[in-house]
């Protein structure tokens, strides 16, 4: 029975530890001398490194969203502009977030957590603590921010590139003009929409990284324990964005 | 003076380390021994607070490393220099900005002084010409010295040495061995050596503590080593005699 309890426990176990890690990373804050070379780093290696897939997987998104949104609107009595008024918004509310956070959560949290897993097994981790240096505060700290501060930038994009990806679909698949699409982007556009991707893209930034440094700094057992660290990360980066998306939804919406 | 006091540590209900009680001394090395297993790392990283104890304390020079806050820790921490068994080495960094890791932390240095004691530091462990390599183009020896280098850069008043023979061919072993016995004499630092290469620790260490079932099963000099009668300790050390010879063990306070 004890087995069975421990396992009931774990997961609170954990959760307990990530906040734990997560107060001890905030608290370094104010060390910012010590981690700003790394935050430089860890911005251009999750924002402008990422920025071809997410692009990528946008466009597509974009475009394929037109296509099946045409598809379903056969009726000669609705206006063609309303394909427009379907993909902006499904772009801005749900897609450009959840796409790209998909997308980053295998790109940057698998190596953020494969990079810190490999660190702690190999004793690099033990080493910037006995030098005195905080390393909680010089590893994870970096990575958290630059994930907030470049995801929603990452969001951003997905949005320009998914409608612009759309347009051009609609324009060459002969769907509709681009001044249809953007009269009926512009008929629906709610000012909150786009100020409610950012809050997700924020969250999700979070989560991503947050989820992965957690993952990867208590890794243990060697290369199977990195291995094992890099698909937690990955798989409950993942898990965490969907949760997340729909308590947002229906708490904001 | 570092003094370890009643400390007990066990890992998931097993006990590794019971009631270890031990006591090193300003300038001197000393080598906790035992074999594989032991608790000797567990031991070590109880040394620098990476790990808490169960029960009983660790004082440097007096101050009891677990009581205080962790800033207070990571001061206490800065005087010290490790030598970990892998190197740990930061494979993102190549060797040079390796050993200026902790001179660009810690010290308000100009870039031009952090190098010329970065070079002065590869000099002292033979490697004056590898800083812009990266830890991966370099052999197991040739990191770790990389990493004895970056240990002293600070000149810390303790060099922690966790198994700093192992895995190495015998030549590179004496270089090492040497450098230790160099560092110990020319920096006046107190050394502590994790090890269960007796060769080694009969060339380099001033005392002993032996580490057996997670106890001090015996400590004392090396002289008093050679004439101990203790079943334990005669059995780990003529395991070593057989690898190495018993001519090298028992001639070896004459190096």
């Amino acid at each position: 029975m004890p087995d069975a309890l421990t396992r009931f426990l774990q997961p609170i176990d954990a959760f307990g530890r990530y906040v734990l890690l997560m107060a001890h990373a905030f608290r370094s804050v104010g060390e910012f001398r010590s981690y700003r070379t790394n935050l430089v780093e860890q911005m251009v290696r999750i924002g402008i490194d990422s920025i071809p897939i997410v692009a990528l997987a946008a466009a597509f998104s974009g475009a394929v969203t037109t296509v099946q949104t045409a598809y379903q609107l056969v009726s000669p009595f609705i206006p063609r502009s309303i394909i427009g008024s379907i993909v902006a918004p499904s772009m801005i509310l749900e897609l450009g977030a959840v796409v790209t956070g998909f997308i980053l959560a295998g790109r940057v949290g698998a190596r953020i957590s494969a990079e810190l897993g490999t660190m702690r097994v190999t004793e690099q981790i033990d080493a910037l603590e006995v030098m005195g240096l905080n390393s909680v505060g010089y590893l994870i700290l970096p990575r958290v921010i630059a994930g907030v501060l470049m995801f929603p930038a990452l969001y951003v994009l997905a949005c320009f590139v998914g409608i612009g990806g759309g347009m051009l679909v609609a324009e060459l698949g002969g769907f509709l003009s681009v001044g249809e699409f953007v009269q009926g982007a512009r008929d629906f556009f709610q000012p909150f929409d786009p100020v409610f991707g950012v809050i997700k893209s924020l969250v999700f930034g979070f989560l991503i990284t947050s989820i992965a440094c957690f993952k990867g700094y208590f890794t243990a057992g060697g290369a199977e324990g990195v291995g094992r660290s890099t698909t937690q990360a990955a798989v409950l980066s993942c898990v965490f964005i969907l949760v997340a998306d729909l308590v947002l939804a229906y708490t904001l919406l | 003076m570092i003094q370890v006091e009643h400390l007990s540590k066990s890992f998931s209900g097993k006990p590794v380390l019971t009631d270890v009680s031990l006591e090193i001394l300003e300038g001197e090395t000393m080598a906790i021994i035992g074999r594989s297993g032991s608790g000797k790392s567990v031991l070590m990283k109880h040394i620098v607070g990476l790990l808490e104890p169960d029960a009983g304390r660790v004082l440097v020079d007096g101050t009891d490393i677990n009581a205080v806050s962790y800033n207070e820790l990571r001061r206490i921490r800065q005087q010290f220099g490790v030598l970990f068994q892998g190197g740990a080495l930061f494979d993102s960094m190549n060797a040079f900005d390796n050993v200026a890791f902790p001179l660009r932390h810690f010290t308000r240095l100009s870039e031009a002084e952090i190098r010329d004691r970065v070079l002065h530091c590869l000099s002292m462990v033979q490697l004056p010409d590898v800083g812009p390599k990266k830890p991966s183009e370099l052999s197991g020896g040739m990191q770790k010295r990389v990493a004895l280098a970056r240990a002293v850069a600070l000149e810390p008043r303790y060099i922690i040495y966790d198994e700093p023979t192992s895995g190495l061919d015998p030549q590179t072993s004496n270089t090492i061995n040497e450098l230790i016995k160099n560092l110990a004499a020319e920096l006046n630092v107190t050394s502590i050596v994790v090890s269960h290469d007796m060769h080694s620790v009969l060339v380099i260490a001033d005392r002993a503590a032996f580490l057996y079932n997670g106890r001090i099963h015996w400590s004392g000099t090396i002289e008093e080593m050679h004439r101990s009668n203790d079943r334990e300790l005669l059995d780990f050390v003529k395991a070593s005699e057989y690898q190495i010879g018993p001519a090298a063990v028992r001639s070896s306070h004459t190096y």
